[in-house]
């Protein structure tokens, strides 16, 4: 203790009451309100971000969720589509489809001053196959006349929405003079109306945007979904258990568990890769197919799932275990009895926020096959499909003007699908944070 | 001891002066009865108008709804060893924390009352709160080194609030608050090791060492041997025993026979009263009531 | 059918064998429990086990190989000179005679030998649909048989019971290995492949990538075989991933102190989850986002401030990177933030700091370990990120630095190589996968490396 003899001269003396000290603590006062002003200005930029990131979805996608009808009078003349409700070529239907435009525009049946194929452009190349459909399932309707609703072609559906600039020369507008008039005429008839487009939800892909919809994309997206959920689920939770309760800590399993932590962060891409490898070109599973989609998915989602259970495991207090182990349980019948059931909320939080993961990856379905154009949903695993994700992909890349507010609509569909999901998984957690 | 005190006769007319205090119960000397309200006040005649370090009156912290501390008043004078004592939960680190105002932080904190240094409110708006803990410094219960080296840690202080001029005399101070916190001998030669490596008794020596370097006036200690060994333990007790010559201290511990070693005066606490307050012979020989005496005699842990 | 009808007999057979067994077992033991070992359900749960799993194994390799099996013993019904052409050649003619064995439509006749070769699979196939049933079948009964002759009142059931599952619970946790094992193997075998091709010098010294056409061997060859030097992709990633970094560093780094450190508690329990949101989005709406609208607005303001402009901006793809990466990283550095124990913050208050000292000058040095972690799983991250860079950033390889230009990376052109036509004997295909074991070592190296401070910081810590 003689070190202690040492004191009293402190160099610093009463320097703490100068002016040089208090302005020196004015600046370093200033400086803390810098930095906690930098963490606000930061975290609203963040925010601005996010809002700009939603506004810009919702104000280009939300018109991709109607679509515009055109009134029409459409006669099933006989004339032109015969006696034989079942066999009637669709073009037939084009016609009866083109008469009801000309009566709409009062043009003369006969075509003088004007392409038919212009007015044919005016409307969906899918209102035929519609008409087509009618009258297969009603064959009574030949003769008949009937006041039908149907979907005009993308571009008119653009210029409906204000989407496309009508004013530019001819020789840059999308519509011709003729159809602009027509479509003017249309419009001034109040012919034209917005309507919700359920086939968003209910069509397949389609080459053209006013028919496409998501349904293919769904069901392969759930479908795999579906396979991550039943097979990443209970072998993570195996895996979880095994590291968390049983293992023995030695080189192997500190193998594992690196390797686990690093696969949760290997590039999705990466993913994709060893599914062309070893799932398509090894094991011979079918290309686009939801089966290798699923697999692919499975392995990219163990880890996560993994990691979240084990730290749902982790959070368990250590004294349920040694109670359960005190009335002389085995470790199993601990584990299995007390410790799992507790863990199991945070567990299936952890699966789900997984699972919203899987459903929203994208590059590693490219990769094994699912860029192709796919129109209709998988019948079996084993068929082509697509995916919300892809689906949006591939939207996003296509030229038509139509497809751009698709995009973004299809978009807003997968936000819901992943809010909805996260929401669950939300709900689960604070139910389980109550209990405990 | 008397002697470093003597020089301050007569300054009580200043105190009551230049304390700014809300509640106008300024007069430190109405305080000096034996006995007021619930506190029982052992006379200490040599003490009776010598000047003071601190002082608190009528102390009140509530926690939300929790009435922790619930008036409490009493002084700390120049360079003496004042302990609090008493159960857990009775408050005594809760006070002690409110005497640098360490309890800013806490949410729904409320801090009622006077505390004063040197006469002044340091829960005065005006009284900036880096002030306060750079002239009372604070030893915490565990030892908390910085994660950085043992020069790092030690010239925090002096860095942060600009102290020193120049490298030499930074070095000069780390080497004089390591010397008289009796650990230079021990680290001269590992100055730029992390200070987390050391044991756990070095580690509160660099800590106190760490207090040391700001030069504060006063050093609060919470309980600084609860997590150390025997040894260290007794290190640091002859260490704050030094210490007294040139810092006030006041020390927490719920260790009777460390108060017994250390301290200059008692004040113990229970349930967030300040039940009884003296020398430390007087307060631990002859307890006047119930509850020091069953303190004293082992009934209450 | 004949998948679904083993399954179903697989479950059956074994839940019988539960029943029977804990059955006999409760006879055995003269109907008290206390004179068996374990209790009755433990037979009947090691007789369901040792049913189940051989079954259920054999029917997953029947199921796994069935293909690759069928067609290679089909390979070898041809003859010799057949079999001896180009690998190319060899699959054009194998789906050719898969075409023939299925019936359908078929383009010109086989070439000689080969019909036996499509009625050979026409018939393999017809087998391998009901070979199925006896393959998963058998190795069940044997299991069963061999289970229920065990059950005796002193067989340990309960204790065979758990190593079976414990068993099991191995396999689940090594199959993260497998994974990895897997992603090594199917990246570096065809890589290897690649480099017989096309030396490892030119792949990593090169300044030219420029993979041109997947030419099939043999097939015009001479022609324009593509240059294969990864410099300007890696070159592209870098920039990409620079940009990415230098906007979610700060913002995330900020977000993070101010929540974790700042914020009130209401605030932080608002603002949080909000970020979290940011986090969940998938890759491909920030990639829209890139392409659709920030692309535009970035080309529209270079444009009229007089910088030439590319049709693809590389800083577009970067800055929404980085806008994916904020709430990652602020998500990693919170934890970290917040793993400071509360001691040092209250040291550092005691010895006079302001709150931003406090922060700036202990928290932050005590995180570090933490924060460097997350940046650099950040940096994997962005490296690795396909749907941003595939949507917002261009194709053409390009050595530039200037965020302005056009620019491609690693993981586009990976995606663009097997996108489109594969032939997995072209350099052009293979190369992707060259480019993909760069891809994985780099991020490999990058995970650990954040892995090993995040463990350093864990130990400190707990």
């Amino acid at each position: 203790m003689t070190d202690a003899t040492a004191q009293g001269s402190a160099p610093g003396g009463r320097r703490i009451d100068s002016d040089a000290f208090r302005s020196r603590l004015a600046t370093r006062r200033r400086k803390g309100a810098i930095l906690k002003y930098s963490g606000l200005i930061a975290i609203c930029i963040a925010l601005a971000i996010l809002g700009t990131l939603l506004f810009s979805i919702v104000s280009q996608g939300w018109q991709g969720f109607l679509r515009t009808n055109v009134e029409l009078e459409i006669t099933y003349n006989e004339e032109i589509i015969g006696g034989d409700a079942e066999d009637i070529p669709s073009g037939a239907f084009q016609e009866i489809a083109r008469n009801g435009l000309q009566k709409a525009l009062g043009l003369p049946p006969e075509a003088e001053d004007y392409d038919p194929s212009d007015l044919n452009a005016l409307i969906s190349s899918g209102v035929r196959y519609d008409l087509q459909q009618a009258v297969r399932d009603e064959p009574e309707l030949i003769g008949r006349t009937a006041q039908l609703s149907v979907p005009v072609s993308s571009t008119m559906d653009m210029a409906y929405k204000g989407k496309l600039n009508l004013d530019v020369d001819e020789g840059r507008r999308q519509l011709s003079n003729q159809q602009l008039e027509w479509f003017n005429q249309l419009q001034d008839d109040g012919r034209l109306h917005s309507e919700f487009y359920w086939g968003l939800f209910s069509n397949s892909d389609s080459r053209s945007p006013e028919l496409a919809g998501l349904w293919a994309g769904i069901v392969g997206s759930f479908v795999m979904i579906g396979i991550v959920a039943a097979f990443a689920f209970p072998i993570a939770v195996a895996a979880a258990v095994y590291l968390e309760e049983f293992a023995p800590k030695n080189r192997w399993t500190e193998l594992v568990e690196v390797n686990i932590n690093n696969l949760a962060a290997v590039p999705s891409i990466i993913f994709g890769l060893l599914g062309l490898a070893v799932f398509l070109n090894t094991l011979g599973f079918p290309r686009s197919s939801p089966l290798a989609g699923g697999a692919v998915l499975v392995l990219m989602t163990l880890p996560i799932i993994i990691i979240a259970a084990r730290s749902a495991l982790r959070s368990v207090p250590p004294s349920y275990r040694d109670g359960a182990l005190m009335l002389g349980a085995s470790r199993n019948q601990a584990v299995m009895k007390t410790v799992l059931p507790t863990a199991l909320p945070g567990m299936l939080t952890g699966t789900i926020i997984g699972l919203a993961q899987a459903l929203g990856e994208t590059a590693p379905l490219l990769l094994i096959g699912m860029q192709a154009f796919v129109a209709a949903p998988p019948e079996g695993i084993n068929d082509t499909a697509t995916a919300i994700p892809v689906q949006i992909y591939l939207w996003a890349n296509a030229p038509e003007r139509g497809f751009a507010e698709k995009t973004q609509a299809a978009i807003m569909v997968l936000l819901m699908f992943l809010l909805i999901m996260n929401a669950t998984a939300i709900i689960l957690r604070n139910r389980f944070q109550k209990r405990a | 001891m008397t002697d470093t005190t003597t020089e301050m006769d007569g300054n009580v007319a200043e105190l009551r002066n230049t304390v700014r205090d809300p509640k106008g119960q300024g007069d430190p000397k109405s305080y000096r009865i034996s006995k007021d309200g619930e506190t029982t006040r052992h006379e200490d005649a040599a003490w009776a108008d010598k000047d003071l370090k601190m002082y608190t009156r009528d102390v009140h912290v509530h926690y939300g709804d929790n009435h922790a501390i619930k008036g409490v008043s009493v002084d700390v004078r120049p360079n003496e060893v004042l302990a609090l004592m008493g159960p857990s939960g009775c408050g005594k680190s809760t006070f002690l924390r409110c005497l640098n105002r360490m309890n800013d932080p806490v949410p729904n904190a409320r801090i009622d009352g006077t505390i004063a240094l040197e006469g002044e409110n340091i829960y005065d708006k005006d009284y900036d709160v880096v002030m306060v803990r750079l002239r009372i410094g604070m030893v915490a219960q565990a030892p908390n080194p910085f994660p950085k080296s043992i020069y790092e840690n030690i010239a925090f202080g002096p860095r942060l609030h600009g102290l020193t001029d120049g490298k030499e005399e930074l070095d000069e101070v780390v080497e004089n608050s390591l010397r008289r916190a009796g650990l230079w001998e021990e680290v001269k030669d590992q100055l730029h090791q992390p200070g987390t490596n050391l044991s756990g008794g070095q580690q509160q020596r660099l800590c106190i060492a760490r207090a040391i370097a700001n030069e504060p006036e006063v050093i609060l200690m919470d309980e600084p041997c609860s997590s150390l060994d025997p040894v260290s333990t007794n290190t640091i007790e002859e260490l704050i025993m030094e210490l007294k010559k040139s810092f006030t201290v006041v020390i927490v511990t719920h260790d009777m026979q460390q108060a017994e070693r250390v301290s200059d005066r008692v004040a113990y606490f229970h349930l967030g009263d300040l039940v009884e307050v003296g020398p430390t012979n007087a307060v631990i020989r002859d307890a006047q009531d119930q509850r020091t005496k069953e303190y004293v005699s082992g009934h209450i842990g | 059918m004949a998948l679904q009808l083993t399954t179903l007999a697989l479950f059956l057979i074994a839940i019988t064998g539960f029943v029977m067994t804990r059955r006999r077992a409760l006879a055995q033991g003269d109907g008290t429990r206390r004179n068996l070992h374990s209790q009755p359900k433990y037979h009947g749960y090691f007789v369901f086990l040792a049913t189940l799993l051989p079954g259920l194994v054999f029917l997953g390799i029947f199921l796994l190989f069935k293909t690759p099996v069928v067609n290679w013993l089909t390979m070898n019904q041809l003859p010799a000179e057949l079999r001896n052409q180009g690998s190319g050649a060899l699959s054009l003619l194998f789906s050719r005679i898969e075409q023939h064995a299925a019936g359908g439509q078929t383009f010109g006749e086989l070439p000689e030998g080969a019909q036996g070769a499509a009625d050979f699979l026409a018939m393999a196939r017809r087998a391998a649909t009901w070979a199925i049933i006896p393959f998963a079948l058998f190795p069940a009964a044997l299991g069963f048989w061999f289970a229920q002759s065990r059950v005796q009142p002193t067989f340990r059931a309960r204790n065979a019971t758990e190593k079976i599952v414990r068993g099991l619970m191995i396999v689940c946790a090594t199959l993260a290995v497998l994974t990895t094992f897997g992603i090594v193997m199917s990246v570096l075998f065809e890589a290897i492949r690649f480099f017989r091709m096309e030396p490892i010098s030119e792949f990593l010294f090169s300044l030219e990538w420029n993979p041109g056409t997947a030419i099939r061997e043999g097939q015009a060859a001479g022609a324009d075989q593509g240059s294969f030097g990864i410099a300007p992709l890696f070159l592209g990633t870098l920039l990409i991933a620079t940009i990415a970094m230098a906007t979610a560093v700060p913002l995330g780094l900020l977000s993070a102190i101010y929540l974790a450190e700042l914020a009130k508690p209401r605030v932080r329990k608002i603002l949080k989850p909000m970020l979290e949101v940011l986090a969940g989005i998938p890759t491909v709406v920030y990639g829209v986002f890139a392409a659709l609208t920030v692309s535009p607005f970035i080309i529209n303001l270079g444009t009229s401030m007089g910088f030439d402009v590319g049709a693809k901006v590389a800083l577009a793809a970067g800055i929404v990177m980085g806008f994916m990466l904020i709430p990652f990283i602020s998500s990693l550095s919170d934890d970290a933030i917040t793993a400071v124990p509360d001691k040092l913050r209250n040291g550092a208050y005691s010895m006079g700091a302001t709150h931003g000292e406090t922060i700036t000058r202990v928290v932050l040095p005590a995180a570090l370990p933490g924060l460097v972690g997350a940046v650099l799983l950040a940096v994997s991250r962005a490296i690795g990120e396909t749907m941003i860079v595939l949507l917002a950033a261009g194709l053409r390889a390009n050595l530039t630095f200037n965020p302005l230009d056009t620019t491609t990376t690693v993981t586009v052109q990976i995606a663009n190589l097997l996108t489109g036509d594969q032939r997995f004997d072209s350099a052009k295909t293979l190369s992707a996968f060259a480019l993909g074991l760069v891809l994985f070592l780099v991020t490999l190296a990058l995970n650990v490396g954040a892995l090993k401070f995040q463990q350093r910081y864990q130990e400190k810590y707990d």
